[in-house]
């Protein structure tokens, strides 16, 4: 029975808990109180559900407990008699009613306030749109609860300390600040999809940032850079399954079983992404970056590639977004549609930028440009490059097997 | 809330295009004076005509000059009452320092607020 009950409370939180933290943190300004009120309704379900029964609407009960909690606190630290009755107000309206679409979006925009550090808007995302406990934020950022805790407080002191308004912006800042969400949602999946296995949590958080793709496109039906995000996450990480072999160590696209990949995940993905054209607005940098993830997606063989369209996409992207790493990754693909001669000279130009002169990636492609030349001896030092300078465990592991696969051990 | 804004020259080189599209200063007072959000504010003298005062042990020390040796320094101040803090980085982005230099908004911490 205890179970039943859980499986439950976990629906009915997924469903209510976001309207009623954002709803309690309008009327209060209280973010604390907020998150305890509806932890506390949860612990309370736990407690009376397996003994009491499930109430019929799961969802109600949890969210008028949350309430109760809500006044009762007030009441105790003898709040204004006007902030009361707001609470009180929205305990007596139907749950649906309490607190539409426009308090969720309030909060989004809030935890991603542009003026708030770049680590707490994430963090405080996580924490109370996402509803993770402050422990597994701390672990999914690979830093102490306490640090975590630390940085959440002074992210919500600097809301209240410096007048940091829960509300949605006004319409002449809606295309940065909803890019600042967006940023904040795309940031998220990328430490989520950088881990690999073994790194716990962090695997996770790329299924959160999915969760909030979906949210984010949902509340702003027509943002089409919203909607291009979510096809973006969903696109790659539909290959989530084939991109680690048995032993955990990173299977480069080109030998991914490609009936590994997530076909629902493609499907949703490339809905979204038509759900972005539709906008008629010219491509932005999501959406050029879910176009070529879409290339991959629904290519039936890595040479099927439509290395042409990928080229394109990429050059499309300088347009707009015109970082040192988008060149990099059209140099890349260059290497497949004129050959790895026509790569290397791309990769050239490329890399004379002074701020990719740190970036460890352009070693490893260099190596692999020069691996498909068949220019093994140049090849070798230039992995050797790469090896001393990846980031991660799992990059070391397969530049390795790249070098072995060469001769060297 | 009361915010003040630091106007600060920090010897960025500004474009041309940037110069241009600054806003007059006399539009963004008579702006930001007619809409009641300013309180007071003024320009202030250069940092050579600055005096730092400190006591350390019982003694009165005077430095000539600013507090901070820094390529930085604060031109100009105003105090704006807003409603948060949205508004008083609308009011910063108009002003025309904020196209040449740089404005620090900080909110002010009333002695009766923990």
């Amino acid at each position: 029975m205890g179970s039943e009950a859980a499986a439950v409370l976990a629906a009915a939180l997924a469903a209510e808990r976001l309207r009623v933290v954002a709803g309690l943190i309008r009327v209060t300004g209280d973010w604390e109180l907020a998150e305890d009120c509806v932890q506390d309704a949860a612990e309370r379900a736990l407690e009376r559900w397996p003994r009491d029964g499930v109430p019929d609407n799961p969802a109600a009960w949890l969210t008028t407990a949350a309430h109760r909690r809500a006044l009762d606190v007030l009441r105790r630290r003898r709040v204004e008699a006007g902030k009361l009755r707001e609470v009180q107000a929205m305990t007596e309206r139907e749950p649906a009613a309490v607190s539409g679409s426009d308090d969720r979006l309030a909060l989004l925009f809030t935890c991603c306030h542009p003026a708030l550090p770049p680590a707490g808007r994430v963090a405080l995302t996580l924490r109370t749109v996402s509803g993770l406990s402050t422990r597994e934020v701390a672990r999914a950022f690979l830093v102490s609860e306490a640090t975590m805790s630390q940085r959440l407080l002074r992210t919500r002191n600097k809301i209240a300390h410096a007048g940091i308004s829960f509300r949605v912006p006004p319409p002449h800042r809606w295309a940065e600040r909803t890019a600042g969400v967006l940023a904040v949602v795309y940031l998220l999946f990328n430490e989520g999809y950088a881990a690999t296995e073994g790194e716990g949590l962090r695997d996770d958080l790329a299924r959160e940032a999915l969760t909030l793709s979906r949210l984010v496109a949902e509340l702003l039906p027509d943002h089409d850079e919203a909607h291009a995000l979510r096809a973006l996450l969903l696109l790659q990480d539909s290959r989530r399954a084939a991109r680690t072999d048995a032993a955990g160590d990173l299977v480069p696209m080109e030998e991914q079983d490609r009936s590994r990949w997530d076909r629902q995940m493609v499907t949703d993905g490339l809905a979204a992404l038509e759900a972005a054209w539709r906008s008629g607005n010219p491509a932005g940098p999501y959406r050029l970056q879910a176009e070529i993830a879409a290339v991959h997606a629904t290519a039936a063989t890595y040479a099927d590639t439509d290395w042409a369209r990928v080229v394109a996409c990429y050059d499309a992207l300088l347009d707009v977004a015109p970082t040192p790493v988008v060149a990099l990754n059209r140099a890349v693909a260059v290497g497949f549609r004129d050959g790895p001669g026509a790569g290397l000279e791309a990769l050239a130009v490329v890399a004379s930028d002074d701020r990719l002169a740190a970036y460890p990636l352009v070693p490893a492609v260099r190596a692999d440009l020069l691996r498909r030349a068949g220019r093994t001896s140049e090849a070798v030092p230039a992995y050797q490059e790469a090896l001393a300078v990846a980031p991660t465990e799992a990059e070391r592991r397969f530049l390795r097997r790249r070098l072995r696969e060469l001769g060297v051990s | 809330m009361k915010y003040l804004m630091f106007v600060v020259k920090d010897g960025s080189t500004v474009t041309e295009a940037d110069r241009e599209a600054a806003p007059d200063i006399e539009k963004w007072f008579a702006d930001v004076n007619g809409r009641g959000k300013w309180v007071i504010g003024d320009r202030l003298r250069p940092v050579e005509d600055a005096t730092t005062v400190r006591v350390r042990s019982g003694e009165l020390l005077l430095t000539d000059g600013p507090f901070t040796e820094s390529k930085e320094c604060i031109v100009g101040f105003d105090v704006l009452e807003c409603d948060d803090l949205d508004e008083a980085i609308e009011i910063a982005a108009g002003h025309p320092m904020a196209y040449g230099g740089s404005i620090e908004v900080r909110p002010f911490w009333p002695i009766d607020e923990g």
